[in-house]
């Protein structure tokens, strides 16, 4: 049994939330330095002109990326021969508290109806998840609002299919046209229940640009609808372009013969994780 | 699509010439405020209480700063999604705000009010914090400190670039999904 300090998840957690923040990824970097050579309207050239120029000063200065600095959504799996010295929920929370409170990052956790904020960015939204080994390995995310304020859930007819998953998910870009602040990333989840389907769409959010599904089929299917979104033509921040989405990726697993439910999770193109292994 | 230099607060005839399209960049005092300020807004003038701001030509910006670092005036400073701020803004432009500045598509009613009372929806680009906080030089909250990100702030500006999206004669920038192209039309 390997043991790991709770105060080492502390510190773990606390430098991931400031570096996301001010560290696009490579994968979305790229594709946000490249976009400007890819459009032919001048509006959404100078919207990648804008994104690049901000990624450069988010990375030079002290300034976030964005200043919504999202909720902090983290994805644990823990080694079952560990042992954590100490209360690991208790020091993820210590571990944003921290980030957001000594990164400067904005404090968007508030109570649903009163709308008072917690002030301090916790709780954070875990998920665990027991795996073979002594390590553990936590993926965070730091989610915006405005993009997961365009995220649904549907729990489709079985008859529906695929040709159902694409209808609700292209209507559901084409209803949220600019506000996600495209270009935006999709994560779907299909199968399961109602909630898992959720979380496998944020899991699908995890995956890299260039990352390939392993199942063949469904990696048809992930590049096939991102091609239909990027025909719907809102391009960047929907002053048209053809690059609406950046990326769509489909986690899949079998559901009950009654359903299929369908989660879509949109993401900003101010995409920001982070993983880290102990 | 012209480009027009543009001082704020923004007089009457300036908003009413500005098109769908053009490229402004203001500068001068706005304000900012989001969800909770409206809210807050618009419970004092239900309640006839006075208003910690001057709404003749305002400027409201739709963001909520990440705090200042040391030797900073702001943090990250890019637009909020408008849509939430849809019920509260034909009230205020009937009270004499000329602009309000956020991302993503406004309602009929708020594009109805920018043609009563000859009004603009610009729009910033969404996600670009860090870019939009550099045109940032002063900002003091005003009122409702209690609500940290959320409260209102006067800002000054120097050439915040902003995009006009609805003008005072119905026009719209941002362009409608193609639905036709994918075989849902
Ligand atoms: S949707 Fe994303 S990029 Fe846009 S304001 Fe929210 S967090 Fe920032």
């Amino acid at each position: 049994m390997r043991t790991i300090a709770a105060t080492e998840i502390v510190k773990a957690v606390r430098d991931m939330c400031i570096h996301a923040n001010h560290f696009q990824p490579a994968d979305v970097r790229k594709c946000i330095k490249d976009g400007e050579a890819k459009e032919d309207s001048p509006t959404a050239k100078e919207v990648f002109r804008q994104l690049a120029e901000n990624i450069d000063l988010a990375e030079k200065t002290a300034l976030p990326l964005c200043q919504d600095t999202g909720l902090a959504v983290l994805f644990v799996s823990v080694g079952q021969d560990v042992h954590i010295d100490g209360n690991l929920t208790e020091a993820i929370n210590e571990g944003v508290r921290k980030g957001y409170g000594e990164g400067f990052l904005r404090k968007s956790a508030c109570h649903p109806f009163t709308r008072k904020n917690t002030g301090d960015n916790t709780p954070a939204v875990i998920h665990y998840d027991i795996v073979p080994g002594d390590k553990v390995r936590i993926s965070l995310m730091a989610k915006g609002g405005g993009a997961e304020n365009m995220s649904r859930v549907m729990m489709l007819a079985p008859a529906a299919g695929w040709e159902g998953v694409k209808e609700f998910v292209l209507k559901r870009v084409a209803e949220s046209r600019s506000n996600p602040c495209p270009p935006i990333l999709i994560g779907i989840g299909i199968g399961g229940t109602f909630e898992h389907s959720a979380k496998l769409a944020k899991l699908a959010l995890m995956r890299k640009v260039d990352d390939v599904n392993p199942d063949p089929d469904l990696a048809a299917k992930e590049t096939e609808l991102l091609g239909l979104v990027n025909k719907l033509g809102i391009g960047p921040m929907g002053l048209g372009g053809k690059q609406t989405a950046l990326s769509l990726k489909i986690e899949m697993t079998p559901c009950h013969i009654a359903s299929l439910p369908l989660a879509v999770n949109i993401q900003c193109h101010s995409s920001r994780h982070e993983e880290v292994e102990l | 699509m012209a480009t027009h230099e543009l001082k704020a607060p923004l007089s009457d005839a300036d908003a009413r010439m500005l098109r769908s399209g053009d490229v402004v960049y203001l500068t001068g005092t706005i304000y900012t405020a989001r969800d909770a300020a409206h809210k807050k807004l618009v419970e004092l003038l239900d309640q006839g209480k006075e208003l910690p701001l001057d709404l003749k030509g305002a400027v409201i910006y739709y963001v909520g700063p990440s705090p200042a670092q040391p030797g900073h005036v702001i943090g990250s400073a890019g637009p909020t999604t408008s849509y939430r701020m849809d019920s509260f803004a034909p009230r205020l432009h009937s009270l004499g705000v000329k602009a309000s500045i956020g991302k993503g598509i406004r309602n009929d009613a708020v594009k109805q009010s920018l043609k009563d009372y000859g009004c603009v929806y610009f729009g910033a680009t969404g996600g670009a914090g860090a870019l939009l906080s550099a045109c940032i030089k002063e900002a003091e909250v005003i009122a409702f400190e209690e609500m940290g990100p959320e409260a209102l702030r006067k800002l000054r500006v120097e050439r915040l670039p902003v995009l006009v999206i609805n003008d005072s004669v119905g026009g719209e920038l941002y362009v409608m999904p193609d639905l036709k192209a994918v075989g849902l039309g």
